[in-house]
């Protein structure tokens, strides 16, 4: 029972960073209709500028500053740069141009930093609280879930009460209709990019704390586990990519606490195909995903 | 609408079975006989280049045929690869303990068995696959078998007879008495390579160029008049992954031949986009093309390896393993932005340029 | 309140023959024009390269004398132009308020800040009192008269100096019909808005324009006062099938 207790709520932690990065898939589906396969790569790119910030001195939240400028900046190079390079009328080319990204940058990364797991101090203590001799969250797992809750809270008060927001909406679902009435629709694309690879980048550097360290490829298994959750709720929902991401971070956590770590992904793959093949639309969509 | 992935523009006309076979048998003993210009090490990266030109092909197929898109074609690989080794170790031990492991039935049983084994696991799990194939999109696919490739060490650690991170190993095949004093076991692993392959490959020229292959662009430039005119579009994606789960689990059997071991970590993620690239580079739908990617994707490593063993240690150690990596991403990159069609398209000309932008019309 | 000038416009779809062939043609400041002609006339087509949604190969489009055939759609939008496409494109993941704010955002090309977006959308409420019961429903629930009566308000409530609408009496009711043109007719004669109104239903275009203009095959073969048009059995047997 106590186990369970300290599972469900380091599951949920963890969970959040999961929702964080379901969430920056989403926006980036919704403002481009793709999925970055590159999100991961991408988002390790800043936590290893971040890390040199800190390293030289300044601190965790400058780092964090610098990583979400960092993040947003990549997101509208490789939209800007690559991906309107590459038809659009169907995924494949994009997928591929993102394949190929991510070799660029995490080898890139390995050549620059070196190969080696980079070990990253958590901001606060990651040691758990004591509850009535329950050992529940850490302080760090509670930053983690203030801080999405955060930048969750603000994405939905952007999109759903701003004109900006509206504006970025409308160009994702009726790019046509959207210029008729003035609106820059590829400004509203990339910003959609800038926005998703932000938040991808922020996510990255909540989960890196947790894990072995950072290495170019410390966010694959973030990335899989949330593409998991963003189709379980419905690749177009930001409510389906929280609920599904806190769930699928649950889920990890609990094969992970009484089965091992290694069957984790098995458990994940399970539940994606299972998704996929029996609502491919997600249990969270409202209509019909367009066709990708 | 299909875009720059597809080059039906390739594709020829129906070829009669048997200029089919000849043309196949032509090839393949050319292949056979360049082996003796080779030297062992050359042979074995022959074979080497061999097996994932097998896989390769299959998953250019796919690509460039129905327009679905796998990142997990080294686990189909890995699938044939355990198949072959398993079967191969059974019945290895069983004609061993009934004595008749010498001889030339007691090399080619083994042999035999394992690639029917090689077939059956990644035939089974290219259905599986197919199953999802057949009512998935684009990402969703390339997601879910993402996914499979990085559980793919979570498999093998589960099922007890993958026996973890180890991996199996699969028996040697020593050259038989009759060759043994003409070629040496490099060489004669490049032969088996070469005919595997060879029998990966046919299959597929076949299908492209037959009936199938015409149902899969049907399907591929557009769903609902492929369906009006009969055809079942998940049927045609479904048997479409098979076909190429199949190839790839011949070269995942050619594979465990040539190094006599399948483990997880040979098959990961970053095995998985080479073979992604191969077949960008070479041209997607190209089968030609694949072998030129496969070459590529077995040399190009070799020759940055050569060249930054050169450099002080502490710089060849960064560059070891990622400056290939870094290179293999910038030309896929590359011949997606400028020139879709990969090499193929490069070999053929502009004048096949023109189906990219008029494709819609066919 | 703008002139809209169509210079020798040439426009075509791929590698084929043009679509409209050097068409010219001029909307005056303050006018309503019916843009009449049989499916295919080219009358979509014509709107939609006027927006810059279809390239021109040749010609130019001028607004008051400047030309604005080098901009995007969304710069002759903001220079003062305005399209309702055909087909009642409203964005239907979005609610009834939520497309007015999105038409509310500028004014006459300009942004529009806080209050006084509220305050248009307010406006297009009285003017459209259907909307206003069903602000907050999302677009795919609406039917089609709401659907062009939203498309319609959201093009007023930005208001363009030169308004493009196409076919908007395309399946629906003739009283809503009817109904619809009335707003527009008194909108353009309230604000002095300058109107062209592609239509197949010619009675309804001609009851509410100034001057008819039939295209045929690309080409203008009449333009004439509506009334004259209305009345020529001659010309609308030839052109408008009846």
């Amino acid at each position: 029972m106590e186990r369970l207790v300290f599972l469900l709520s380091t599951g949920l932690a963890r969970g959040a960073v999961l929702a964080l990065f379901a969430l920056s898939l989403v926006i980036v589906y919704r403002a481009a209709r793709a999925v970055n396969f590159a999100q991961a790569a991408m988002a390790v790119v800043p936590v290893y500028v971040a890390l040199a910030v800190t390293s030289a001195g300044g601190s965790f939240w400058l780092g964090l500053a610098v990583a979400l400028a960092v993040g947003a900046l990549l997101g509208a190079v490789v939209e800007r740069g690559l991906l309107r390079l590459v038809p659009q009328e169907t995924p494949l080319p994009g997928i591929i141009v993102a394949v190929g990204l991510v070799m660029v940058l995490q080898a890139g990364l390995a050549m620059v930093f070196g190969p080696d797991h980079r070990p990253v101090h958590a901001p606060f203590s990651q040691r758990p609280f004591d509850v009535g001799g329950v050992s529940v969250l850490s302080p760090y797992d509670l930053f983690v879930l203030v801080v999405a809750a955060v930048v969750m809270g603000g994405l939905a008060l952007l999109f759903s009460r701003t004109s900006l927001g509206l504006r970025l909406r409308a160009a994702a679902f009726a790019p046509e209709t959207s210029r008729l009435l003035g609106v820059r629709v590829p400004r509203m694309v990339t910003l959609g990019w800038m926005l998703s690879s932000a938040t991808a980048a922020l996510a990255a550097l909540l989960l890196v704390p947790t894990g072995l360290g950072l290495d170019p490829h410390a966010a694959d298994v973030l990335f899989v586990n949330a593409f998991a959750a963003a189709v379980v709720g419905g690749l177009d929902s930001p409510v389906g990519a929280l609920v599904a991401g806190l769930a699928v971070g649950v889920l990890v956590t609990l094969v992970t606490g009484y089965a091992s770590a290694a069957a984790a992904p098995l458990a994940v793959l399970v539940l994606l195909t299972a998704v996929l093949l029996v609502r491919p639309h997600g249990l969270f969509a409202t209509r019909e995903a367009r066709t990708a | 609408m299909s875009t720059a992935t597809t080059s039906p523009a390739t594709s020829p006309a129906a070829i009669p079975a048997t200029r089919l076979l000849l043309r196949a048998g032509l090839l393949t003993l050319l292949a056979l006989g360049g082996t003796f210009l080779l030297d062992p090490y050359r042979n074995y990266q022959l074979a080497t280049a061999a097996g994932i030109f097998a896989a390769v092909a299959g998953l250019t197929l796919l690509v460039g045929l129905t327009g679905q898109l796998s990142l997990g074609h080294a686990v189909l690989m890995a699938a044939g690869g355990y198949g072959y080794a398993l079967t191969a170790t059974r019945v290895a031990d069983a004609l061993a303990g009934s004595g008749a492991a010498d001889g030339v039935a007691g090399l080619l049983l083994p042999l035999l068995a394992g690639v029917v084994g090689a077939l059956v696991a990644s035939g089974a799990l290219g259905v599986l696959l197919g199953l999802a194939a057949a009512r998935l999109r684009g990402p969703y696919l390339a997601g879910l078998t993402l996914a499979l490739v990085i559980a793919l060490p979570s498999v093998a650690g589960t099922v007890p007879a993958l026996a973890g991170a180890q991996g199996v190993s699969a028996p040697f095949v020593p050259v038989p008495d009759a060759l043994a004093a003409l070629i040496a076991v490099e060489q004669w692993h490049a032969w088996l390579a070469i005919l595997l392959t060879s029998c990966a490959v046919t299959p597929l020229v076949a299908l492209r160029s037959g009936r199938a292959g015409l149902r899969m662009r049907a399907v591929h430039d557009d769903e609902t008049a492929a369906r009006l005119a009969g055809i079942d579009p998940g049927r045609v994606k479904a048997g479409a992954f098979v076909a190429s789960a199949l190839a790839a689990g011949l070269g995942g059997a050619v594979l465990a031949v040539v190094t006599q071991q399948v483990s997880p970590g040979a098959y990961g993620l970053g095995f998985s986009l080479l073979l992604v690239v191969a077949a960008v580079v070479g041209g997607l739908g190209s089968l030609g093309g694949a072998a030129v990617g496969a070459v590529l994707v077995t040399l190009l490593p070799w020759l940055v390896d050569q060249a930054t063993g050169a450099l002080p240690a502490d710089l060849g150690h960064r560059l070891q393993g990622n400056l290939e990596i870094a290179l293999f991403g910038v030309v896929v990159i590359v011949v997606m932005v400028l020139r879709p069609g990969g090499l193929a398209r490069l070999v053929r000309g502009r004048s096949r340029n023109t189906s990219l932008s008029t494709n819609t019309e066919r | 309140m703008s002139t809209l000038t169509i210079d020798r416009l040439t426009v075509g779809h791929g590698d084929g023959a043009p679509v409209l062939d050097g068409l010219s043609l001029e909307v005056p400041d303050g006018a309503l024009v019916a843009l009449l002609g049989a499916n295919g006339a080219g009358k979509t087509t014509l709107l939609r390269a006027l927006v810059g949604l279809l390239p021109a190969r040749a010609g130019r489009v001028l607004l008051d004398g400047a030309d604005l055939s080098a901009l995007s759609t969304e710069d002759r939008v903001r220079r003062g132009l305005a399209l309702v496409p055909e087909g009642r494109s409203v964005v239907v993941e979005l609610t009834v308020a939520e497309n007015l704010r999105l038409g509310a955002l500028r004014q006459a090309g300009r942004p529009r800040r806080g209050p006084a977006v509220d305050a248009a959308v307010a406006e297009m409420y009285e003017l459209f009192e259907p909307l206003a019961r069903r602000r907050d429903a999302a677009g795919h629930t609406l039917s089609g008269g709401e659907r062009q009566m939203l498309a319609l308000a959201r093009a007023l409530v930005s208001r363009p100096d030169v308004l493009l609408l196409d076919e908007p009496s395309l399946g629906l009711a003739p009283l809503v019909v009817a109904r619809l043109l009335g707003v527009l007719r008194d909108q353009a004669e309230a604000t002095g808005l300058t109107v062209l109104l592609a239509e197949q239903n010619v009675t309804s275009a001609l009851s509410v324009a100034e001057r008819g203009v039939v295209l045929s095959l690309g080409e203008v073969v009449a333009d004439r006062p509506a009334a004259e048009l209305a009345a020529d059995p001659a010309l609308r047997h030839a052109y408008l099938g009846f």
